[in-house]
């Protein structure tokens, strides 16, 4: 592993890192293989007043994900499906250059990238979402919210959004009709007849960075800036590829995209499997769970 | 490949883990120290309406009739006689400026630098057109940067030290830490000036990627940074493979024994 000393063309370097690792064995500079995550924390229901909610601590990356669900019209194309809308927040807590207006580009890219990987039929349900065709359906508002910024956050925010629509519930309607025609609905009585979504399909993220030879998974910031081009790859818990986008202003060739997509299907399935474990454990200690929220 | 999930644990407070007998004097800014006008005023306090009043964050040191604040987060301020690590961000005539976590970035003249040929020569027009030839963007150096909080590197006669597990450290009073492997011989003809640029054989890297760990727990459990703390972390941590060293409950206790040891050393 070797250190750098970088500026980039006379100009002064603001945070650009110090170091390089040269990966022709595969070790890191903390110690990790090529293909290890760092610890992730993953906590669900930490924000009382949405439908579901999810933080995920990955390193030094912070993400809060709420999902709100709410009643609207269906898109005119698809009369009857429910839909996701997708807003993300990058907090100035996160770092300095989030100031003002600063983290807004971040984000619409953020935002477009989970639209399209969630563009397709079998993502989630979303039939399951209408209540009367072309009429009434839910629209479940996913809002991210970046608490910091520790490298990895495609990955990280993918994880936040399909452990917050694992922990959504929506309340179970039905639709009254009298004489008259005109519709009326009802909501339940009970507050904890809900509908839950399936997330067996929802894909997630996971972020290839290119360094030297070699690819990582799940970049530090330091090894981000290292690297000129990623691969980001959204998978099935089956291994299914569904979207795939490289970031960076270095290229690529056919080769190592082909090789950084069967890793990121490899790590993908992983990564699917230990987070149904960790979700269906946190569900199974019901209300013995000691909830850690912010304070913790 | 290695994949490990968890539910977030709630964080014990250090004091109850520490067992420590005398209380800190913790005070924030704004917070009165004492009303007793006798004292003198040192740093990170002034005086406001009678009484001595704190301007930083931290703990009240004591000295005779000396009263100061040190702040436990702070930037680094620079002492005469310190060794501090630098990263050089920009090149200019004569001088490279360098980055060192104090309020404004240090300068490094060309006549400082230790050249080839000897230390004491002038330095004349062509060692200025030849310092991208030492120092330039793009460099690479063997060794790993850790940058830490200022306060947490304790104040020696050296700072310089050859661990014996294979590795050096330059522990910088302004917090940042360089790791890097032990040259086999020293040049001492060249002037101090050292040009080494072969690449670092994995023994070398693990060695080094410890160490980073290492003084990376010892940060999160906030405890002071110096050889002997550094070398018995590394000591306690050889049972365990290097990336688990992060993990928060290897942390703990890989920190509780480098802290039952020094205590055994002292007392």
């Amino acid at each position: 592993m070797l250190g750098l000393v970088m500026s980039y063309q006379g100009k002064p370097i603001s945070s650009q890192p110090l170091k390089i690792t040269v990966l022709k064995e595969d070790l890191r500079v903390d110690g990790r293989g090529c293909e290890d995550y760092r610890c992730v924390d993953v906590e669900t229901d930490v924000v009382s007043n949405t439908s579901g909610s999810a933080r995920v601590k990955l390193g030094h990356t912070d993400i809060l994900v709420g999902v709100k669900a709410e009643m609207g019209t269906p898109k005119l194309e698809k009369p009857n499906e429910g839909y996701l809308e997708f807003f993300v927040d990058c907090s100035a807590n996160a770092t300095p250059e989030f100031e003002g207006r600063g983290g807004d580009d971040l984000g619409t890219e953020i935002a477009n990238t989970l639209y399209r990987i969630f563009n397709n039929k079998s993502s989630v349900d979303l039939k399951s979402l209408c209540i009367s065709p072309r009429e009434h359906c839910w629209i479940l508002y996913v809002d991210v919210l970046l608490l910091e910024c520790g490298g990895n956050l495609f990955d990280a925010i993918s994880i936040a959004v399909k452990a917050a629509l694992f922990n959504t519930r929506i309340p179970r309607v039905r639709v009254l009709e009298d004489e008259e025609g005109s519709k009326d609905i009802e909501l339940s009585d009970d507050p904890y007849d809900c509908i839950r979504l399936s997330v067996e399909n929802v894909p997630c993220i996971v972020t290839l960075c290119k360094i030297g030879y070699r690819h990582v998974v799940d970049a530090t910031l330091q090894e981000e800036a290292c690297s000129l081009a990623s691969l980001l790859v959204s998978v099935t818990s089956k291994g299914v590829v569904t979207c795939m986008r490289k970031v960076g202003k270095g290229s690529l060739d056919p080769e190592s995209i082909f090789e950084m997509m069967e890793t990121g299907k490899r790590v993908g399935k992983v990564l699917h499997t230990s987070l149904q474990n960790i979700l269906h454990k946190e569900e199974s200690l019901g209300t013995k769970r000691q909830k850690v929220g912010f304070l913790g | 490949m290695a994949m490990e999930m968890r539910l977030p644990v709630a964080r014990k407070p250090l004091s109850e883990s520490l067992g420590r007998e005398s209380k800190k004097h913790l005070v924030v800014p704004g917070d009165t120290i004492t009303t007793d006008t006798g004292f003198m005023r040192g740093h990170g306090t002034y005086m406001g309406e009678e009484k001595l009043i704190a301007s930083v964050a931290g703990s009240v040191e004591r000295v005779n009739k000396l009263i100061c604040v040190k702040a436990l987060k702070t930037r680094y301020n620079g002492e005469v006689g310190d060794i501090v690590v630098g990263r050089i961000t920009e090149v200019q005539q004569k001088r490279w400026k360098v980055e060192t976590n104090s309020r404004l970035d240090s300068v490094l003249l060309l006549s400082s630098m230790n050249l080839p040929g000897g230390e004491l020569r002038r330095r004349s027009a062509e060692d200025e057109l030849a310092m991208r030839g030492f120092l330039q963007e793009g460099d690479l150096i063997s060794g790993v940067l850790v940058q830490v909080s200022p306060s947490l590197v304790k104040r020696q006669k050296t700072h310089f030290h050859d661990l014996p597990c294979g590795a050096s450290v330059i522990l910088g009073n302004n917090g940042f830490i360089w790791i890097y492997p032990t040259p086999e011989h020293k040049e001492e003809d060249a002037g101090g000036f050292i040009a080494n640029l072969e690449p670092v054989s994995l023994a070398d890297r693990e060695v080094i990627s410890r160490l980073r760990n290492c003084i990376v727990s010892l940060v999160t459990q906030r405890m002071m940074l110096y050889d002997t703390s550094i070398l018995y972390c590394y000591e306690a941590s050889l049972p365990h493979p290097i990336k688990d060293i992060l993990k928060p409950e290897i942390m703990e206790e890989i920190v509780l024994e480098t802290r039952q040891r020094l205590l055994e050393q002292e007392g």
